[in-house]
């Protein structure tokens, strides 16, 4: 493994005293002096600032937005083409057996798409990207840092340094001044709170980054407390919840799969995988990803089997993601069984240092989503 | 008191010896959210799984450092494991243990011992 990548913010991390790991490549902070749990209920009770700097930020231009929609479309089985103006989507690139090469963000920004994709999966997104559309043009963008501000007083913190922001509704993307910085700015995250997404140009971010924690709702945030936020928030972490082996279908995320794009609709299929994902649709598949309630207070992990019962020795399900969820106050999961043990409020069992402890089939999001709408 | 090379810390009180972990694992840990506490009469012998802690990040256990029986459990940590990153040397304690032999804990690091292994 060649040394991790510094963000634009390593030296700001750095100062504010945080404890970093490798992550994606990339040198990032695990957590603050805070700590993950204080970290996590200050992002859902004020805000929090995150750097995701380490995230992919890429360009799709062709001879116009529909130029670039529509190579898309060829590679991703969501409405490219009909997401309007100053718009932003989720989708996700899939391969030829349905499964999940990377999830992603896609905004419409007038003339061209912009995308957002995992850290870990960059590289691999755009040569495939690069390989797959040959007539449109695809560039990552290297001269830029990402930050995420999100809470309930990330709208009134983002406002005082620039008004418009507030005007902004849940995927609305724009092009706004923040700390004289020209920014890209979608209000979207990785958390179930309100809260923006902010592309800054690489030089100005650290201002950025102190203009927005000068603010006293702001704290910085770690990854720890980003993966229990987005835990609670039901949403998927790509190479655990859902991958190569998972279908869009399977992971329960048919949602973002819109019905032009659907058998009947009028751009249906023409994606990697589209024979299965589409009968998968139509079908149901034999196994589906469900959030989890641990019902003791152990925390079941990633890796942790699931049973139908506490003696059957044949495994039903395993556990993709797990944790403490500390604005529920309990242990919190997600994981994929077999499709009849996958009703809300099932009782199923996790194997745990040996023993069978009882787990219940719940709904996803844990805890309220606050987005804008 | 005297430390272990697990960052366990280990302080006679009387006729039992009270088992902890340090401030500095309690920080290389993070937030502690549950722990497993071991029956109260179970025999246990040095390097036996005696407690299992869990912190958002994972999973860790906790060996008995000396060979005895369980004589008492900190049954507040069950429902407030925090308690243990709060004061890890004082009310985090996790166990009571009645060493089958006292002279087992003098093997252990002193304090200065500890603090020059951790720097």
């Amino acid at each position: 493994m060649s040394d991790p990548l510094h963000t634009p913010l390593y030296d700001l991390h750095l100062e504010l005293g945080a404890r970093m790991v490798p992550f994606a490549g990339y040198a990032l902070p695990v957590q603050f002096p805070m700590g993950v749990m204080k970290e996590h209920s200050h992002t859902r009770e004020k805000a929090g600032l995150f750097d995701v700097s380490h995230m992919g930020q890429v360009i799709v231009r062709g001879t116009d937005y529909a130029a670039a929609a529509t190579a898309l479309e060829r590679l991703i089985p969501v409405d490219v083409l009909g997401l309007g103006p100053d718009r932003q989507r989720y989708g996700f690139l899939t391969d030829d057996a349905g499964g999940v090469l990377d999830d992603l963000m896609l905004s419409n920004r007038g003339d061209h798409v912009f995308v957002v994709v995992n850290g870990a999966c960059k590289a691999a997104d755009i040569a495939h990207m690069t390989a797959a559309m040959p007539d449109v043009t695809v560039t990552e963008i290297t001269d830029r840092a990402l930050l995420a501000l999100q809470g309930p007083r990330a709208e009134a913190v983002l406002a005082a340094l620039n008004p418009d922001s507030a005007a902004m509704r849940f995927m609305d993307v724009r092009s706004l001044d923040l700390a004289g910085a020209a920014c890209w700015v979608s209000r979207s995250g990785y958390t179930g709170e309100d809260g923006f997404e902010i592309s800054v140009p690489a030089d100005q971010a650290v201002d950025l980054a102190r203009a927005l924690l000068a603010h006293a709702d702001v704290e910085p945030i770690g990854l720890g407390a980003r993966d229990s936020l987005r835990l609670e928030a039901g949403l998927c972490l790509y190479g655990h919840d859902m991958d190569r082996g998972t279908t869009p279908v399977e992971a329960a995320l048919s949602w973002a799969i819109q019905k032009v794009r659907r058998s009947g609709g009028a751009r249906a299929g023409g994606f990697p995988g589209a024979d299965t994902i589409l009968s998968q649709i139509q079908t149901g598949t034999d196994r589906v990803r469900v959030g989890l309630l641990p019902t003791g207070r152990a925390p079941m992990r990633e890796g942790v089997e699931l049973f139908a019962t506490e003696e059957d020795t044949a495994p039903i399900g395993t556990i993709t993601s797990g944790g403490f969820g500390p604005t529920v106050g309990a242990p919190i999961a997600m994981g994929y069984v077999a499709k009849q043990y996958a009703n809300i409020g099932t009782t199923i069992y996790g194997a745990l240092r040996g023993k069978r402890l009882p787990v219940e089939v719940a709904k996803i999001p844990f805890t309220p989503a606050k987005f804008k709408r | 008191m005297k430390f272990t090379e697990e960052h366990e810390w280990l302080r006679s009180e009387d006729d039992v010896v009270v088992i902890g972990i340090t401030e500095h694992a309690t920080t290389q840990l993070g937030d502690l959210v549950f722990v497993e506490l071991p029956e109260v009469g179970t025999t246990v012998t040095k390097d036996d799984e005696i407690v299992v802690i869990e912190s958002v990040k994972a999973a860790s256990d906790i060996l008995a450092p000396i060979d005895g029986e369980i004589v008492e459990v900190n049954e507040a940590l069950t429902d407030n494991p925090a308690m243990v990153n709060e004061d890890p040397l004082g009310d985090g304690w996790f166990v009571k243990i009645a060493p089958s032999d006292p002279t087992q804990i003098e093997g252990y690091m002193t304090e200065a011992a500890y603090q020059a292994f951790i720097a």
